[in-house]
């Protein structure tokens, strides 16, 4: 029965309905596809390419590997734990010359002050000395610079000859490599990334939770008055959304620092003396205020959408049943805010944890974040791949919280103003 | 919201406290934009009201920073204010290059941007678009991606001497520019160049193309296109005649946002940028690193009221698209 259904079903030339509605649809799909894919390709090579070429440098270095290439075999040949002997000392003698020549001693010297501070000089100085160097290299490397001797030197250098570790991630999380191999912690002065990374999400859940505060209220407010009212007001929420961030940032540089308008409003009403004017800029202070003030938009906009569609027939409903004001609240209007406290936090939060021009404007030492260090390594140190490597993790964490933000309110809901 | 009449006398206080909390913060959003303005008139290189400002005294407030802002990196500011003057402050000005710098940058990236953005936008809204969602969280992604880890891949991706990458054959010396890739094939660099800040500034103003055209398209009624069809026009027609005109505010609001988020991004130019990539943002960064002078403040006014006239703009465009697609009674 259902067979002879299905053949008498055809289209006017001929063909079975069921393969005509298959390949138009198929020619739909792909009619759609077409449309995205010149976007899609352009972010590829604009976007996802970069960020690839971010994750090679974060694992890739080869800054030594290229330029010390007989002791790079040397390490090779012989495993772990072999003392040098004269063959290794000579590589070395032989590459530094080479480097002295090509100028690229101090490129790879530098790759192993990464991992062992102080070596850059001692590369750069031997390859001064190597083109005069006489066999016994032994000797005359020792001879040059007794740190040549040095063990831990030998094993850092055989770290760093594959081109691709993973000793940046380690680095990026405050962990190293002792002479056995080992992984360890890196001395206790030298522990910041860690620390960096628990401030930046430290800083970033502070910030999120005080536009929750602040905007809750106000995202409130604009849902329960007439449209026209709120619609007025909603500009000054809409203001500062559109402004230029470095114009918001400049502002509170201008109100906050110690000649500005807020400590001299302070100081003209009588409650700090002019002696002691409060330093609200160029710390933690300063990143907070400014940092809340650029992403409380952020916050109230999900907040809003949320709260207008909310019938005002329930709260009233749970008055009549006896419920007091607060409870209405606590039990009736406050869990059908939820989806857009998520929405505003998750916003919130992504865009605060990966803040830079921010706090590197006003946050002074101490509001720094992770991505101000990750500019540092990019532009100051010039360790690329460690920059890299920091910048995969915070990436990382990005990823999560926006897979997360995609579950729980989905891409499509974003809106903007 | 007026309050029932059987409120409590607490509750009618909570009301007022309520709306004192909300007007703090309310101001707190407002104040630091609107204090700049005539602190950008203060006749004193200061940052802060001087006594004569507060009594309104003329004297205490000048168009000097204005003035800077046009002078600043002239050859002969002391020269007659006449069409020599006028034409080095188009030449040299650091200020007037900077603006110059940023409006070419923005238009190119937005005109990118949008165009790539609309299409897409269009195939995302058919039903039978697949994989939807993992597109869309790919296209979203640069907004969300922190701008330091986009300018930090770009940095790699467009200063590397780019030798052994197989990709190389997709990137965009290969594709786009064939001419460059023939003789000085990896020599070329995208880093320091308009071009590299262009295309960088159009992938970080998709997200809102994109985001802006869905959000108009959600309302659109997908048996006008069947009745053009339908009425003999081809795809391209009803795509100009019947499409394009109901879907063209999303396409201005998203073009705005996209020229905004160029006009305003400082970190990706800093990174790939050379110093001839003067935009704005940059300059207002240098200055606010170097010495901050109230010449920025008067930049920053001119920012706000720029960012006004944007706000406004989108205001009637958004009540524009709702009433072309019925969905506002009034």
């Amino acid at each position: 029965m259902a067979d002879t259904t299905a053949a008498l079903l055809t289209t006017a030339d001929g063909k079975p309905l069921k393969a005509a509605l298959v390949r138009a649809q198929s020619r739909a799909r792909r009619r759609a596809l077409l449309l995205v894919l010149p976007l899609l390709l352009f972010i590829l090579v604009s976007f996802v390419l970069p960020i690839g070429e971010l994750l090679k440098q974060s694992v890739e270095n080869d800054y030594f590997t290229a330029n010390m290439p007989r002791t790079v075999q040397w390490f090779q040949t012989h495993p772990a734990g072999t003392p040098p002997d004269e063959a290794a000392f000579a590589a070395v003698a032989l590459d530094l010359k080479d480097g002295y020549t090509a100028r690229t001693a101090p490129l790879a010297g530098t790759r192993v002050n990464y991992d062992m501070p102080g070596t850059r000089s001692l590369f750069t100085s031997t390859a001064r000395k190597a083109a005069q160097m006489q066999p016994p290299y032994k000797d005359a490397l020792l001879a040059a610079d007794p740190k040549w001797g040095d063990p831990m030197l030998w094993a850092t250098m055989r770290r760093v000859a594959p081109a691709i570790s993973d000793d940046f991630y380690l680095a990026a999380l405050d962990r190293t490599r002792d002479v056995n191999g080992n992984i360890v912690q890196v001395s206790q002065d030298q522990r910041i990334y860690i620390m960096l990374f628990l401030r930046t999400f430290g800083l970033a859940a502070a910030i999120t939770f005080i536009c929750f505060l602040m905007g809750y209220p106000v995202a409130h407010l604009l849902a329960t008055l007439p449209l026209r009212k709120s619609n007025l007001l909603m500009i000054l929420v809409l203001l500062p959304f559109w402004t230029s961030l470095l114009v918001r940032t400049t502002a509170w540089i201008v109100l906050l620092q110690r000649e500005g308008v807020v400590n001299d409003v302070l100081v003209w009403l009588g409650i700090i003396d002019n002696q002691h004017r409060l330093a609200m800029m160029y710390n933690q202070t300063g990143t907070i205020i400014a940092m809340t003030h650029i992403l409380l938009p952020f916050m109230i906009l999900p907040l809003y959408s949320v709260m207008r569609p909310i019938p005002p027939s329930y709260a009233r409903a749970a008055r009549s049943l006896g419920a007091t004001s607060w409870t209405t609240f606590r039990r009736i209007y406050f869990p059908q805010t939820l989806p857009g406290i998520g929405a505003g936090s998750l916003l919130v939060f992504i865009l605060a944890v990966g803040y830079y021009i921010t706090p590197a404007l006003v946050g002074g030492a101490s509001g720094q974040l992770i991505s101000n260090l990750i500019a540092f390594h990019l532009q100051n140190s010039l360790n690329w791949s460690l920059g890299a490597a920091l910048a995969a993790l915070l990436l990382v964490a990005v990823i999560l919280l926006y897979w997360l933000y995609d579950r729980l309110v989905g891409i499509d809901k974003l809106k903007l103003g | 919201m007026a309050l029932p009449v059987y409120a409590s006398p607490l509750e009618r206080l909570w009301r007022w406290v309520f709306r004192i909390l909300c007007g703090a913060v309310l101001l707190f959003l407002i104040a630091p934009i609107i204090v700049v303005i005539p602190l950008s008139f203060n006749a004193e290189p200061y940052f802060t009201f001087t006594s004569k400002m507060l009594h309104f005294d003329p004297a205490g407030y000048s168009m000097q920073w204005y003035d800077k802002l046009l002078t600043f990196g002239m050859q002969e500011p002391g020269h007659e204010r006449n069409w020599a003057w006028w034409s080095d402050v188009w030449q040299n000005a650091k200020w007037v290059n900077a603006a110059k710098n940023s409006i070419i940058i923005g238009f190119f990236a937005t005109l990118v941007s949008t165009g790539l953005g609309t299409l897409a936008a269009l195939g995302l809204s058919r039903p039978e678009m697949p994989y939807r969602r993992a597109i869309m969280a790919i296209l979203i992604s640069p907004m969300i991606v922190p701008i330091i880890i986009t300018a930090t891949g770009l940095f790699f991706f467009y200063s590397d001497p780019g030798l052994p990458y197989p990709y190389l054959s997709f990137s965009p010396f290969g594709l786009h520019f064939g001419y460059f890739s023939l003789h000085d094939a990896f020599g070329f660099r995208l880093a320091g160049t308009y071009l590299g800040v262009i295309l960088a500034h159009a992938t970080l103003g998709i997200p809102f193309a994109i985001i802006t055209v869905t959000a108009t398209l959600i309302g659109f009624d997908h048996s006008l296109t069947r009745a053009a069809a339908n009425l003999g026009a081809s795809p391209t027609t009803t795509f100009f005649k019947v499409i394009m005109p109901l879907i063209l505010p999303g396409v201005i609001s998203g073009g705005l946002f996209a020229f905004v988020t160029s006009f305003d991004e400082v970190v990706v130019v800093l990174f790939i940028g050379a110093p001839d990539q003067q935009t704005i943002p940059r300059q207002m960064w240098n200055g606010i690193r170097e010495q901050i002078s109230p010449a920025i403040l008067a930049v920053a006014t001119i920012l706000v009221v720029i960012s006004i006239a944007m706000l406004a703009t989108l205001e009637l465009l958004r009540r524009r698209g709702e009433r072309l697609r019925g969905m506002s009674p009034q």
